[in-house]
């Protein structure tokens, strides 16, 4: 075969074998885990840029094996499939980088990397996979390589938020599977399809399609937290701050909303979905959820169960702007995939340097914290800004195209929870960024260890990248590979008809 | 059908080659055993290879034994079936095998037995799949069942003793049920042959009884609910290697006769009431063995009782694959494939639990606090077998939990699927039990002894080969279509749907 048939294979193998070497490397080994892990990541890295300029050109990227007499193992890049992977692999770099700074000295660190490249892998599998069965496979395979990050501290409390973890997610994986071996019988093999595969489909089976389309929603909706199946984030907040961060902004949260982007676009194809009738019903849940979880976000005083609700309220974004049918929303949505995972990464980086450098967990701690660590702090308030909406940061653009979309669709309720929800963001961030930087801190801040930083440069840089990269996807959105950039053109090949 | 190539001399060289190995081995002792091993391991796999090269040529081989034909002489016969079944008993073999060789390194007297007993039955197992008449299938079993019995009382001990006098009565049950069913069709129709009888059978009143007779006893030896209560204690008290062997294999053989006899031989008696019936004794096993699983203190009971549990899932082949014949060889490959993948993963854990009760002295699932520490291998192969084992992808049991979920949808019988994708939370539920035991920090008094590499070695290829099952399960599919079985039942059932 030849190379464009091996990339996407490569792509995830590049974390999984990183993973399984580090899995056995002992414990005590700092310096081969680190070097593999960077090698891991920056592999992977240099794979995905190549990936992206062929894409870009319109190359094939496939990989296909058999897997079951009449069923292929299909690993494809496709304009929407980079977008996450690529969202990924930076972000896989910057949090291990982060990570092997915030885990220095802790036990059980082999299994801790070993595991986070495995999900890593299942992320890739994830944004790749080429048609449902393969999406599945890697689906189930996050839930699993998740478990462990989750409960690593092996506190009772660590214990019972995997307990809740595992029944939500393996509960919603159950549904998903049921959902897609339902479709795979009726439609055959589902492979995803820029604008959809399903409107041939007899108009008998409609109705089926729209139980479906019902099952599949509820299983990827207990990853992407949508209202009511949410209950497991705000608990899962009790793992390290990097598997949360990598939790909230990139895989687990995004897998859910990613296979929720595939089923309405590439499976359904977003103009059949709307007219089965089933796109209203998921934008007012995602409306909902907006304004649900930001309610929740308001009254809670730990900063990761806060920045926890938020991501509840943030994830449905996407998933608003796929449920507005037309082009603005959907570039709105699907921008919104990487724009919230830079900015609320970065918020969950300065939560753990919070935690890591000074002890502090609450928001009522926080008094004055500005003067005490200014670069950490900055970079919380440029996404917690961003957060809210205000331009140029990413945010704003997210918002900016989905209230263009909801305008043209005349879905003007939906301008109204952008609103709410631009008020209630601005509502529980604010306070936060007043305490920060107007309160005297309540008392003498413990010496940094070494003098000249406010904390490790290994967590710091991370923070200070990411918070530049949801800057700058803001102000030069008007690059051609900005996320804004390419969105606008999954957009372009979704919609062209 | 296919050509049919007149003989296949690796048949009774499979026979042979393991009853030779186990007189040897009675007879040497605790000489040369390695060497033993290695040349019967070698024999074996390569009787095998040519077992493939000639089905390659024909769907189905015979050799006549002594060169008399059926229904005089002893006739064996080989299709894509007999061959799975053939080739997981030899993988699933070749690595306990390995594993007895370190786990009974410093235990003489318990290992001189195992290992005249256990080529008797691994020659046994053989000659089940390899057999093409009733009553060959009947001496087999009978040489595989107690063979199983002696196993399982290897240690002496009182509770292994009551273990396996209540299993030997079991079987024993199970064996004269079989029996009298077989003498009802011998006298009905003369012959015993599975092809000859296949042509011969009529629904009538004597049928229908020896059929049940024959259908009890196996289902007995194969411990469907109600019928499982010899199962938990007679795995759970055998020593870890046996306990791999019973749970992986034993009972495949029981369930592989089932197949024959009813896809093969009576495909006419599928009724709807019959079918249904056996799918809700599947259920029951299901959710009653998991539920029991979930409460067990120690941790060989538990995968005993997951055993239970996973019969159960392989009795729902029956609805699903009677119920149309365009389906019929989704279900029944699903179901094989099933069986398949739960031997090798439930040999897997139950040899990674060997090596955990080794490294602990204990058998209580709260003692294997911080074992991930010291046999993160073990802990690694007992996950990774477990995700087969829940019917997660990717693995051999997502594989054939994905072709029975097509069957019951595509033939509409739905609560099928809700029973297949409950059955699989509930098995997630008591092996996460286990698992997050394992992720809890050491407790201070826990002393932990050393075991040899190969027991966490072992058991981890067994996991490794369950997962590769999920990622390459073209081949033994497409050689599962091709048997006489999956053909024979596509066709009856066709007779049967309106």
């Amino acid at each position: 075969m030849s190379f464009e048939a091996w990339l996407p294979l490569l792509v995830v193998l590049s974390s999984f074998v990183t993973g399984v070497l580090i899995l056995f490397v002992g414990e005590e080994q700092l310096r081969t885990r680190s070097i593999l892990n960077l090698l891991g990541a920056i592999a992977k890295l240099l794979l995905v840029g190549v990936m992206v300029w062929g894409v870009f050109h319109r190359y094939l990227f496939e990989t296909r094996l058999p897997m079951l007499p009449d069923q292929d193992f299909v690993l494809r890049a496709d304009a929407m499939g980079m977008l996450f992977v690529s969202l990924s692999s930076v972000l896989w770099l910057l949090t291990t980088i982060y990570a092997i700074g915030y885990l220095e000295g802790s036990p059980y660190r082999s299994r801790f990397f070993g595991f986070f490249s495995l999900c890593v892998t299942s992320t890739m599998g994830i944004a790749l996979a080429g048609d449902l069965i393969t999406f599945i496979i890697f689906y189930e395979l996050l839930t699993l390589s998740t478990y462990p990050l989750v409960v690593h501290r092996g506190t009772p409390e660590a214990l019972r938020a995997g307990r809740v973890y595992l029944t939500y997610t393996i509960t919603g994986g159950a549904l998903l599977l049921v959902g897609v071996v339902w479709l795979y019988e009726l439609a055959g093999s589902v492979e995803f399809t820029e604008r959809g595969v399903l409107s041939g489909v007899p108009e008998i089976h409609y109705p089926a399609l729209l139980a479906i389309f019902a099952i599949l929603i509820a299983g990827l909706g207990v990853k992407t937290a949508l209202v009511p199946l949410h209950g497991w984030l705000p608990v899962a907040m009790v793992a390290p701050a990097p598997v949360s961060a990598l939790l909230h902004a990139v895989a687990v949260v995004k897998a859910g909303a990613f296979g929720i982007v595939r089923i309405a676009y590439d499976v359904y194809g977003v103009e059949f979905a709307a007219r089965l009738g089933v796109l209203e019903p998921l934008a007012w849940l995602a409306g909902v959820t907006i304004v649900y979880g930001s309610i929740r976000a308001l009254t809670q005083d730990d900063l990761k169960r806060r920045l926890a609700y938020s991501t509840v309220s943030q994830v449905s974004y996407i998933v608003l702007g796929i449920g507005i049918l037309g082009p603005l929303a959907t570039i709105g949505g699907v921008v919104h995939l990487v724009h919230q995972g830079l900015m609320k990464i970065t918020l969950f980086f300065c939560a753990g340097d919070l935690a890591e450098t000074l002890g502090i967990h609450k928001i009522s701690e926080m008094n004055g914290v500005g003067r005490r660590m200014p670069w950490s702090m900055a970079a919380f308030t440029v996404a917690a800004l961003g957060m809210i909406g205000i331009p140029p940061i990413a945010g704003f653009i997210s918002k900016w195209y989905l209230g263009l979309g909801a305008v043209q669709a005349k879905a003007y309720w939906a301008v109204g929870v952008l609103a709410a929800s631009t008020v209630l963001n601005a509502a529980y961030f604010l306070p936060i960024l007043y305490r920060i930087w107007f309160l005297p801190a309540a008392g003498e801040w413990p010496k940094a260890e070494r003098d000249q930083l406010e904390t490790r440069p290994t967590l710091l840089v991370p923070t200070l990248a990411t918070a530049f990269l949801a800057f700058a996807a803001g102000l030069f959105a008007g690059s051609r590979f900005s996320p804004l950039g390419w969105a606008k053109l999954i957009a372009a090949r979704e919609y062209l008809t | 059908m296919s050509e049919v190539s007149s003989a296949s001399p690796w048949m009774p060289v499979l026979i042979l080659l393991p009853l030779t190995a186990g007189t040897l081995s009675f007879l040497f002792r605790r000489r040369a055993r390695r060497t033993l091993l290695a040349a019967a391991l070698a024999g074996i796999w390569w009787s095998l290879i040519g077992l493939l090269a000639d089905l390659n040529d024909a769907d189905l081989l015979r050799y006549p034994i002594g060169g008399w034909q059926a229904p005089l002489g002893i006739d064996l016969r080989a299709d894509g079936l007999s061959f799975m079944m053939l080739a997981m008993t030899a993988t699933v073999g070749s690595f306990i095998s390995l594993y007895a060789l370190g786990y009974f390194a410093d235990d003489h007297s318990a290992g001189t037995r195992f290992w005249p007993l256990w080529w008797f039955l691994w020659g046994a197992l053989n000659a089940v799949f390899l057999s093409a008449d009733l009553f060959n299938l009947y001496v087999t079993l009978e040489l595989l069942s107690l063979s199983a019995v002696g196993l399982v009382t290897l240690t002496g001990d009182r509770e292994s003793l009551a273990a396996g006098l209540r299993y030997l009565l079991a079987a024993l049950a199970g064996s004269m049920a079989y029996l009298m069913g077989l003498a009802l069709l011998y006298g009905a129709y003369g012959t015993l042959s599975l092809e000859g009888l296949a042509g011969l059978i009529r629904p009538e009143p004597a049928n229908a009884l020896a059929a049940s007779l024959m259908t009890v006893g196996l289902l007995l030896k194969t411990a469907l609910c109600p019928l499982h209560f010899w199962l938990p204690p007679a795995h759970g008290s055998a020593l870890p290697p046996v306990s791999a062997l019973l749970s992986a294999l034993v009972i495949k053989a029981s369930f592989y006769m089932l197949l024959r006899l009813w896809f093969e031989v009576f495909p006419a008696g599928l009724t709807d009431v019959f079918t249904q019936g056996i799918g809700t004794l599947g259920t029951i096993a299901i959710f009653a063995g998991a539920w029991l699983a979930f409460h067990q203190e120690k941790l060989k009971m538990l995968i005993a009782w997951s055993t239970v549990t996973q019969v159960g899932y392989l009795f729902l082949t029956f609805p699903l694959a009677a119920a149309s014949p365009s389906t019929a060889l989704t279900a029944l490959s699903g179901g094989v494939y099933l069986a398949i993948s739960h031997a090798v993963a439930k040999a897997a854990v139950f040899l990674a639990a060997g090596a955990m009760l080794k490294v602990t002295h204990e058998d209580r699932i709260d003692r294997l606090q911080g074992v991930g520490r010291h046999l993160p291998i073990s802990l690694f192969a007992f996950a990774t077998a477990g995700v087969s084992l829940m019917g997660l992808p990717p693995s051999g049991g997502f594989v054939a939990k994905w072709l029975l979920l097509t069957a019951a949808l595509s033939t509409g019988q739905w609560w099928w699927a809700v029973v297949l994708v409950l059955g699989g939370l509930t098995s997630a539920a008591y092996i996460f039990r286990v698992l997050r035991r394992c992720f809890l920090p050491p407790s201070k008094h826990a002393v932990f002894h050393p075991v040899p590499l190969v027991m966490p070695l072992t058991a981890l290829f067994l996991a490794g080969i369950a997962l590769a099952l999920g990622m390459s399960a073209v081949f033994p599919l497409r050689l599962l279509e091709r048997s006489a079985l999956l053909v024979a039942g596509a066709v009856a059932s066709s007779a049967v749907a309106p």
